[in-house]
């Protein structure tokens, strides 16, 4: 038996096979690249075509950009430099960088106050942006950093925006003593006091206001750069959320008057171009205005963008309040909850957790919306561009390098907006798929 | 804050309304600054330089009031104005003159109640061409296509061109200049067509500019100048004969390097007028004696201003053509200072 067992198999393993890697086609970058880039034929003409296409953006794109000067007086020099090379004119964003930034106006002694600002900007923000990670106290810096900032920009005497946060701080104070009783005391209450100490505080102001302050005032006109879009761009977006809260709640309120206000407010500036806003805001009050009177051009432009982003903001946030079920609703009734507690504790934590990719959207777009004031003579990053530098003899026929840069630092802020919304979709999310 | 900046606001208007009946100059004297309105950017016309200053062929002329009036060419607030909102800022009174290279046309003097002060700088549509097109007349571009910006005089004086020489064209229209040479350059059109100082300064900007050739024919007159409101005389004479003063100035051989020695007095009577050593002309035009020697220091005469911001020493390199002195066989006639 044993014997024929032994003919009728030539051999039998003893030991077991050691471990072999897998072979080349089924491992590593091969494998990884057999399934994803070259998996039939179709998918394979594509890769091929992507890559050609990225080889001809490389090839046209990177000599432009490593062979760039990054030093010259002009762009006839830095022609004279590339002597015919191809080449890109960086000099123009060092010659120019504080301009980029700041506008042209801004007195170049004070450019750390704008800087200061913006990075306080970030301790500022902080608090609510990571609301579960810092401690709430930090809040109170964030509740200063407007008038800090107010302070840091534009200067002028130091009192004026102390008065400014006194004003909110009564209004607050009154707010606080009244609203337990009735809302509407509390509200009306609040801005009759605010009111009055910004009035009292202003005469005061004006009458020991010292003749040189502590950071010299630098007027609004003197604004531009990228400065200006970020001054724009802040105020008006965190303007525009409790505004179109305000606005999405008054649409869906039963007072008929105050619905038929929101409503109207809405669809209308949804309704007209922005850039027609910005016209209105600068040329059309100029009429009603008496002559010789300008008021604050800034401040003219960020009500309108500011009206017109909360408009839009209020859709969303009434998109958000719309796919609540009516239950949420019922529950906060059966409570016994009143309206502003409803609203507060139940339904817009969760309408607007909802509203959040709306939300960014709409910040986004009205943050690079902020260049269109360029067109009304204001000297935002495009605006300095399109204007005073390809204006200047020197630097007339520079675009790929100037729009260039503007594109990227919109584009890192932007991308930072889009990133830091889609942590906090994640860091909210309380369902379980 | 912002409620009692705005309130502020009202009370500075309410108190403005009240004086806005005063003299453009009185108003000037007393804020001691004067709001000149500018482009927001035009090469060798006007624009800020690395440091903030501006600078420009307009700029020279608000610097040159400026002196005139206040003593000193840097009290200008310098106000950039768009095309679009120019005519409503000066309306407004948010500034007091515009040096805007703008066109004085009978609307705009009349219609719009604007006072054109003279002109700074006559222009006119032209053609450029690349050199390899072989053309040296606009009459020869029969067939051809051609840049052009949308919405503007140019393209109605296009159309009136061909028409009238009676040979056919495609326009390829644009938005912006910048546009255009982009376009221009990638071979989009055969000729580019828009004021002969832009195609100046468009041409200076290609890497080889002697591949293009700005052609001979002029098709339409875009005689630019200083404007004021209508209603104010006596400050659009104080603007008028500024600029006639930097004209004359170089007829009469004043320079900036020659008008401290000038100003001592000379044989010829008209520049002892002019310079405020004989007669009361200064006092005349509601300014001192000394207006017109400030004003040309401030900048120098036309002819050194042209040279300094758009002459042919210039990246720009415009020829004086048109806006040589009369005595050269161009337009410029300053009246007589008497």
């Amino acid at each position: 038996m044993s014997d024929m067992h032994q003919h009728s198999i030539r051999f039998v393993r003893e030991t077991m096979l050691p471990q072999a890697a897998p072979p080349v086609a089924e491992r590593g970058i091969v494998k990884w690249m057999r399934e994803n880039l070259f998996s039939n034929l179709a998918n394979s003409i594509l890769t091929l075509l992507a890559l050609l296409a990225v080889y001809y953006l490389a090839v046209e794109t990177l000599p432009w950009m490593l062979n760039g000067i990054w030093d010259a007086p002009s762009i006839r020099a830095c022609r004279e430099i590339l002597d015919g090379n191809v080449g890109g004119c960086f000099a123009v964003l060092t010659d120019r960088w504080n301009q980029l930034l700041f506008g042209f106006k801004y007195p170049s002694e004070e450019y750390w106050r704008p800087s200061l600002a913006f990075l306080l900007l970030f301790a500022a923000a902080a608090p609510v942006m990571f609301f579960k990670y810092l401690p709430g106290k930090l809040l109170i810096f964030t509740a200063i950093y407007p008038f800090l900032a107010y302070w840091l920009i534009w200067g002028g005497p130091f009192l004026a925006p102390v008065v400014a946060l006194l004003g909110f701080v009564a209004g607050y104070v009154v707010w606080n003593r009244f609203v337990t009783s009735s809302f509407a005391a509390g509200f009306f209450g609040a801005i009759a006091a605010a009111a009055v100490t910004w009035w009292l505080g202003g005469v005061i102001v004006d009458a020991v206001a010292p003749e040189n302050s502590l950071l010299p005032s630098v007027p609004s006109r003197d604004m531009g750069g990228f400065m200006l879009n970020m001054i724009l761009g802040v105020v008006c977006v965190s303007l525009s959320i409790p505004f179109g809260i305000a606005l999405a709640l008054g649409r869906q309120s039963s007072m008929p008057i105050i619905k038929w206000i929101c409503v109207i407010f809405i669809e209308f500036v949804r309704g007209v171009p922005l850039i027609t806003l910005l016209f209105v805001a600068n040329v059309v009050l100029a009429y009603f205005l008496p002559p010789g009177a300008t008021f604050d051009l800034i401040i003219r432009v960020i009500i309108m963008i500011t009206a017109f982003a909360s408009a839009y903001i209020a859709e969303v946030i009434r998109g958000g309040l719309a796919a609540l079920p009516r239950g949420q609703y019922e529950a906060a009734d059966s409570l016994g909850l009143d309206y502003p507690q409803a609203m507060r504790l139940i339904i817009l934590p969760q309408a607007l957790k909802i509203s959040i990719p709306g939300i960014v959207n709409v910040a986004v777009g009205l943050f690079k919306d902020t260049t269109l004031v360029s067109v009304i003579s204001m000297f935002d990053l495009v605006g300095m561009i399109r204007g005073p530098i390809l204006a200047s003899t020197d630097w007339n026929g520079v675009y790929w390098e100037l729009f260039g840069f503007a594109a990227l630092l919109f584009f890192v802020v932007c991308y930072g907006i889009s990133q830091y919304s889609q942590w906090l979709e994640r860091e909210l999310t309380t369902d379980h798929r | 804050m912002n409620k009692s900046v705005f309130l502020g606001a009202v009370t500075v208007a309410g108190l403005a309304a009240g004086a806005a009946a005063a003299a453009t100059i009185d108003d000037v004297k007393a804020r001691g600054k004067l709001n000149c309105g500018v482009t927001t950017g035009l090469v060798g016309f006007a624009a800020p330089d690395a440091n903030g200053e501006w600078n420009g062929f307009d700029v020279a002329v608000c610097r040159a009031v400026a002196a005139a009036v206040l003593g000193d060419p840097t009290a200008v607030e310098f106000v950039p104005t768009t095309g679009k909102t120019r005519f409503t800022a000066l309306a407004s009174g948010e500034i007091d003159m515009l040096a805007r290279n703008t066109t004085w046309t009978f609307s705009r003097d009349v219609d719009l109640k604007f006072e054109f002060t003279g002109i700074n700088y006559y222009d006119g549509q032209g053609f450029m061409v690349p050199k390899g097109l072989g053309v040296s007349s606009a009459k020869e571009l029969d067939g051809a296509t051609v840049c052009i910006q949308t919405g503007t005089t140019t393209e109605l004086n296009l159309a009136d061109f061909f028409r009238k020489n009676n040979i056919s064209y495609e326009p390829v229209p644009i938005e912006t200049n910048a546009e255009a040479q982009q376009q221009y350059l990638a071979g989009a059109c055969d000729a580019y067509t828009t004021d002969a100082s832009g195609l100046a300064a468009t041409r200076a900007t290609f890497e080889t500019p002697a591949d293009h050739v700005i052609l001979p024919e002029i098709i339409s007159k875009e005689p630019l100048g200083p404007l004021v409101r209508h209603g104010d005389s006596e400050w659009g004479d104080v603007v008028r004969w500024t600029l006639n003063a930097l004209i004359a100035a170089e007829e009469l051989g004043v320079t900036s390097a020659n008008i401290d020695e000038m100003a001592a007095g000379t044989n010829s009577p008209e520049v002892n007028r002019l310079l405020g050593t004989e007669g009361t002309l200064g006092e005349m035009l509601g300014v001192d004696k000394d207006w017109a020697v400030r004003a040309i220091k401030a900048g120098g005469n036309y002819g050194e201003i042209f040279a300094r911001n758009i002459g042919e020493e210039t990246p720009i390199g415009l020829a004086r053509g048109l806006n040589a002195q009369w005595t050269d066989g161009g337009l410029l006639y300053a009246p007589p200072f008497r």
